[in-house]
């Protein structure tokens, strides 16, 4: 315990009643920081899990109770609604593709959960997420966590130092197994509890009539990229660009979504060739440090897709070999090996 | 609970050591099921009874009149449903009148009730708290069944204008059955005259110093009831299961202790609760006050601060050890933005920049003067944190 934290540090856990938080705020209270648990209420509507029901309140309330440390609950429901719920409808609305976890660590989490941390007085908001920070001179640095397999610093990319200086990830230094073992081991309820896997504020399988249920889509047809019409479809929402599986046209060879041209309607299909790009053009650059133009990074369009040799010059990343095109909408993060140096959406 | 400054009666009272004395023999040594024939069930049945004797007397009701029930929102729901459900069945009447500042165990009963094919109007509540009259009688006709509108309100402890509201009915709607939802009531006003001519009356016994688990339906008369809890026919056949005996005589005597100290408290609190809030609205800039205070009862103080977030302001509270609430509380802890403060028109802003302090029985002066002290210094953290609302 001698090389730990400012013993007095007060702590405020994002405690969403899974595993990890509840680890976290664990490893957090040993490691002597003053803790205090919280669990936002994102959503009121229907949900299979996550971070929003009931039920995961519950047992964030229990395993705050088990650990001895007080717990709140902040609704931010209004918050999530406008900054995640809706921009995702939206998005979909309008041919892109969402990735709500991202703007949720963006304007929610490191957002008005942070900013209400700091009000309150606390020195700093926890997380469960696995990724580490480093302090590097003085500066910080935001590293994947110790179980790649599990490494979520790709839906973090948004962070700068300000948001670093306050932020603790406990888990990231722990593969998925340790933070099990060390659950099972403190008796907490939450230590078999499945992982989240999809979308919290939409039941597994109804993405498409949650946003036929807030937003007007449009039929149209679907050309091939002569511009021929081949096929139609019940609205550009249902697709995504590198989608194969689920477009409704038989055709022989394998067929992609290359493009969704949402003012026409149209979904353009292609061959795997049609998908491959050089480059992508990102927007909304941020980057944990100083800007950071570099031509040997590794850039990673997806949570858990493969990093890829890349070069960011502006707000253009240059694949050293041609990729799949990243649908519009997702994240590309860039790292320098483990290191994540910032990142962008893809437009 | 932990040390602090309780100021949150309106949702829980600590029990008074009258009703805890009170219902002590029942929870162990005379344990009978009050439904048995031998000598250790008529102890209890003589308990129960006598409870029962004692909570009508003090409700302006006769003993047949009371049912007991497990709290305050079945007390509604027994009301609501029941006598909509009990007209239909006899007359086709098929209105439902509330209003739309209710406690959820009407509101959410008026709306299964609509889902049954009621027609259901939930009338406006004025920037005072009170129910918008001209609406209610607006909404009346020789079809409404039921008419619930609560005697104070939870949230801004307003005392709403019953006899009106009886009369409006006796001339619009009379077969109407009234109820009225008096669960923040009884420490306060003397629910036995407020309630007289109101069919149905709820109270419940934590908000008054009895134990949580336990209230009463008064159902005068022979107004139609249709159960809600069928079994064994307890409760005249309208609240069947093995009766609650300890609750019961806790209620009894925590009742009977409120009302013998009803005037004095009344008087005692309402200073501190004027001296609470106009020391706020006096310390603390762009602070406003919830209610019209004229007609609310003495122990609710319910006030805004403009740019401050009622979530944060009561986490910083709690930390300093000072219990208050906002809005109302769900089940998974989360403040729900108050249903109440919008009936009202208030602007959504305000509403979640609004808390409620309320005091009870056992509020001192040394509650207030902490609450002075603290409320102004945590509001004041805050708004230099610029966390707007």
């Amino acid at each position: 315990m001698s090389n730990g934290p400012e013993r007095s540090e007060k702590v405020l856990v994002a405690m969403s009643g899974g595993v990890d938080s509840s680890v976290a705020a664990a490893l957090l209270r040993d490691q002597g920081y003053d803790v205090t648990g919280v669990t936002l209420k994102l959503w009121g509507g229907e949900s299979d899990s996550g971070c929003c029901s009931v039920s995961d309140v519950e047992d964030a309330r229990r395993v705050a109770a088990q650990l001895g440390i007080p717990h709140y609950v902040f609704n931010l429901a209004d918050d999530f609604t406008r900054h995640v719920v809706d921009p995702y409808v939206d998005a979909f609305t309008t041919g892109s593709t969402p990735n709500p976890c991202v703007e949720c660590n963006r304007s929610i989490k490191f957002g008005r959960l942070l900013d209400r941390a700091v009000a309150l007085g606390f020195d700093r908001l926890a997380t469960g997420h696995h990724a580490r920070v480093r302090r590097v001179g003085d500066a910080y640095a935001l590293c994947r966590g110790v179980d790649t397999a599990k490494d979520q610093s790709y839906v973090l990319y948004m962070l700068g130092q300000s948001a670093l200086s306050r932020t603790l990830f406990p888990v990231g230094e722990l593969t998925k197994a340790d933070v099990r073992a060390t659950a099972a081991t403190l008796g907490l309820r939450t230590a078999e509890k499945p992982e989240s896997m999809d979308v919290c504020f939409i039941q597994r399988g109804q993405r498409t009539a949650f946003i036929d249920a807030r937003a007007t889509t449009s039929p149209g047809d679907v050309v091939d990229t002569a511009g021929v019409v081949v096929g139609h479809h019940d609205g550009i929402d249902r697709f995504t660009v590198g989608q194969r599986r689920g477009l409704g046209i038989a055709t022989g060879a394998r067929r992609y979504v290359v493009d969704i041209d949402a003012p026409r309607a149209t979904v353009m299909i292609g061959s795997r060739g049609d998908l491959l790009r050089g480059s992508v053009e990102l927007r909304d650059v941020s980057f944990v440090g100083a800007p950071h133009p570099g031509t040997d990074l590794l850039a990673q369009a997806r949570a858990h897709g493969e990093p890829v040799a890349a070069s960011l010059e502006g707000t253009t990343v240059t694949f050293l070999a041609r990729q799949p095109r990243v649908a519009p909408g997702q994240v590309v993060a860039l790292y320098d090996g483990d290191v994540l140096v910032g990142g962008g959406i893809a437009t | 609970m932990s040390d602090g400054v309780y100021l949150d009666y309106a949702a829980s009272t600590p029990m008074r050591s009258e009703a805890l004395q009170a219902m002590e023999p029942f929870l162990a040594m005379e344990f009978g099921n009050p439904s048995g024939g031998h000598r250790a069930a008529l102890a209890a049945k003589n308990a129960l009874e006598e409870a029962r004797e004692s909570v009508a007397d003090l409700l302006g009701a006769r003993p047949n009149d009371i049912v007991f029930t497990a709290g305050g929102t079945e007390a509604d729901n027994l009301a609501v449903k029941g006598a909509a459900r009990a007209a239909r069945a006899a007359t086709s009447a098929n209105g439902v009148v509330t209003a739309r500042f209710e406690h959820k165990g009407v509101l959410a009963s008026v709306d299964r009730l609509e889902s049954e094919g009621f027609r259901v109007t939930r009338i406006g509540v004025g920037h005072d708290g009170i129910v918008a009259l001209d609406q209610l009688a607006d909404a009346l006709d020789a079809t409404t069944a039921v008419v619930s509108v609560m005697l104070v309100n939870n949230e801004v402890g307003t005392i709403q204008p019953l006899d009106q509201i009886v009369e409006l009915v006796g001339a619009r709607a009379p077969r109407a059955v009234v109820h009225t939802d008096a669960v923040q009531a009884v420490p306060w006003i003397d629910v036995a005259s407020a309630a007289a001519d109101a069919d149905l009356v709820a109270i419940s016994a934590h908000k008054f110093g009895g134990p949580k688990g336990v209230g009463a339906l008064v159902v005068r008369g022979n107004t139609p009831l249709e159960p809600l809890v069928e079994g064994g026919g307890q409760e005249r056949g309208l609240r069947s299961g093995t009766s609650n005996v300890a609750g019961a005589v806790a209620m009894a005597a925590a009742l009977r202790a409120t009302i013998d100290a009803r005037a004095a408290d009344s008087v005692r609190i309402g200073t501190l609760r004027d001296r609470l809030v106009d020391g706020l609205l006096s310390t603390v800039p762009e602070s406003f006050e919830n209610g019209d205070r004229t007609r609310k009862v003495a122990g609710n103080a319910h006030v805004g601060f403009r740019g401050v977030e009622a979530e944060s302001l009561l986490v910083l509270l709690d930390i300093e050890g000072l219990f208050a609430a906002a809005g109302s509380s769900c089940s998974s802890g989360a403040t729900e933005p108050s249903h109440v403060l919008d009936a009202m028109g208030m602007p959504r802003s305000d509403a979640l920049a609004s808390i409620r302090l309320s005091l009870g029985f056992a509020s001192t002066d040394a509650d207030v003067d902490a609450a002075l002290h603290l409320v102004p210094r945590a509001v004041a953290q805050l708004r230099a944190a610029g966390v707007a609302a």
